[in-house]
């Protein structure tokens, strides 16, 4: 019964409504949960339904991964999490160190809003498209583009390809046995992976207003790594919800203390110890045991 | 071709950041052989270490002896701090995912690095070199600062005190084998969880060693640990994760790499290096040195 209702549906709409509703503020943190929860799915893909653990998810925030793709995959368990923060490190260096292309230390400030000219001239005989800010045409945009997005992974997870991506991950071995090429398998996830978090990464570009090389440090890397396990890596919607609290948490806790990596690491203990599923996972079980309570009365 | 006291500087001055490298990586190289786990935490033992120094050298005061007795008091705090860790926390870790292993370090990182800055601020500190190694040594034309050439003696000798214990004692030779097959060492009556909690500390010592050791020559300011970790994960990843040897040959090259790229390409010199790091990856990515997981 709970499964039947079109849950992302019903969400997607809800944001819709976040620039109507609420602040401009409320609109902010919105389009940084947004973004960050397309960000975390991507990683999803590789972590939670490939078996395939990437410390270097933020190098792709800006980069395409086809190359480095090609290598990590040629590696299995942690020689692939090195690889990936290695390559990582590198894209680091090069965003740190190349002026001219990425403005080196100082990043690229000020990148500007698409033009929505158009949408205001032409929206504004149409009662619900005129008089936003740019900013909030933007969420719309980036709403839509992640809807779009998390809707293709969705297929793709539930897909024949993506089954048998959980398939390498329960048993790679077997999987070869019966004819897949693991491999390939791998590479084409890791480059799907990589191009939806390359989205991600240009839609938080613009949404910032500025690129900056600390997006590709390692330390963001684990940070969505962090969003991913917290939402639930066995689930489609963890992550995202996963993002969604973090990102919450960050705005509450920033405002009282300085010490938010404190907090983080506390969050994930807890949850290493408490609550490996995440909150799905913790959601998940509680219903299931309400359910039954239920059923049983 | 450069002046040849210039080179034989640039050389020394590679070698003794490899020193210190082979300290901290050799610790992680020892966990992830034995414990099969990449500690991020590994870092901010370091780190730990130096803050630990510069408290303990307050304390202490000036005085001949205070210097080393601080590194040392510094050192087995760390070690006692890294076993307890592992007795309480890690411990309950060892059958789950590779990854929860992986995000525990990781969050004890976060957790640690914290502390430190609450404890110690965020203004750097700085611990003045004991005496006796306060001046220098001219070589070849060159000036050395005895403090490096201090380290770059001791690298070596911890290397070979590490090896003998390794190679030629009951404890070293428990733990190869439970690098090799904990179970079967379990089932021959050694006390592997005990054995374990050693391992960590043993690990957490050279680390904090390392730390309190280069306190008189650089700063100590929070971020030298995630600076330093990913430092010798590259060292160990090149000579081979879990490989004695491999560690100190990863040392070396990561420091002549680092001193000399900077002479010929001064912006791309930690580029240099985590390309030959990606190389090696690539060709043999157990490293060097090392051997293949099974």
């Amino acid at each position: 019964m709970i499964a039947r209702v079109p849950w992302g549906l019903l969400v997607f709409v809800a944001a819709l409504f976040v620039p109507a509703v609420g602040s401009r503020y409320h609109t902010f943190v919105a389009g940084d949960v947004v973004i960050w929860a397309l960000f975390a799915t991507s990683l999803n893909l590789l972590v939670g339904y490939t078996g395939l653990v990437s410390f270097g998810h933020a190098a792709y925030f800006g980069v395409g991964a086809y190359v480095f793709g090609f290598f990590c995959v040629r590696l299995t368990r942690i020689y692939f999490a090195m690889l990936t923060l290695a390559f990582a490190q590198i894209v680091w260096a090069i965003c740190f160190k190349w002026n001219e292309v990425t403005g080196g230390e100082q990043g690229m400030p000020e990148i500007p809003y698409p033009d929505f000219g158009f949408v205001e001239r032409w929206g504004a005989r149409v009662p619900l498209l005129g008089g936003w800010r740019t900013s909030e045409y933007y969420y719309f945009v980036t709403l839509v583009l992640v809807a779009a997005s998390l809707f293709a992974l969705h297929r793709i997870v539930g897909s024949p390809f993506g089954r048998i991506l959980t398939s390498i991950r329960e048993n790679a071995e077997r999987a070869e046995f019966i004819g897949v090429n693991v491999r390939r398998y791998e590479l084409a996830a890791f480059v799907l992976a990589g191009a939806f978090a390359g989205l991600a990464g240009g839609l938080f570009g613009i949404f910032n207003r500025g690129v900056f090389p600390d997006f590709a440090y390692w330390t963001k890397s684990s940070e969505v790594l962090i969003m991913t396990l917290l939402g639930g890596m066995g689930s489609f919607y963890g992550p995202s919800i996963g993002a969604l609290v973090l990102i919450l948490l960050n705005q509450q806790i920033v405002s009282y203390t300085e010490y938010w990596p404190l907090v983080l690491g506390t969050v994930l203990v807890v949850l290493l110890f408490g609550f490996p599923g995440g909150i799905a996972g913790a959601v998940g079980a509680l219903a299931g045991r309400l359910f039954r309570r239920l059923r049983s009365a | 071709m450069p002046d040849p006291s210039f080179v034989f500087a640039q050389s020394l001055s590679g070698l003794t950041a490899a020193m210190f490298l082979f300290l901290i990586a050799s610790g992680l190289s020892l966990i992830f052989g034995v414990l099969r786990v990449l500690n991020f935490a590994h870092g901010t033992f370091y780190m730990l270490g130096a803050y630990l120094a510069y408290q303990l050298m307050l304390w202490l005061g000036p005085g001949p002896g205070m210097f080393w007795l601080a590194a040392l008091g510094a050192a087995v705090t760390v070690a006692l701090l890294g076993g307890l860790v592992e007795r309480v926390l890690f411990r309950r870790l060892y059958g789950k995912e590779e990854l929860y292993q992986l995000l525990f370090t990781y969050a004890l990182a976060l957790i640690l690095s914290d502390v430190a800055k609450l404890l110690w601020g965020t203004q750097q500190k700085s611990v003045s070199r004991p005496p006796g190694l306060t001046g220098s040594f001219a070589f070849f034309g060159a000036t050395i600062p005895a403090y490096n050439l201090f380290i770059v003696l001791l690298g070596p000798a911890i290397a070979l005190a590490f090896w003998f214990v390794l190679q030629r004692t009951r404890a070293g030779r428990f733990i190869r084998a439970a690098a090799l097959d904990r179970e079967t060492l379990g089932a021959l009556g050694v006390n592997v969880d005990a054995l374990y909690t050693w391992v960590f500390m043993l690990a957490s010592f050279l680390g904090g060693l390392g730390g309190a050791l280069i306190s008189p020559m650089r700063a100590t300011v929070p971020g030298m640990d995630t600076e330093v970790i990913v430092e010798a994960f590259v060292v160990v990843v090149i000579g081979g994760l879990g490989s004695f040897w491999g560690t100190l040959l990863g040392a070396v090259i990561y420091g002549q790499v680092l001193s000399f790229g900077i002479l010929f390409f001064p912006r791309f010199s930690i580029f240099a290096v985590f390309a030959l790091m990606a190389a090696v990856l690539i060709v043999r990515p157990w490293g060097l040195l090392g051997r293949p997981l099974r």
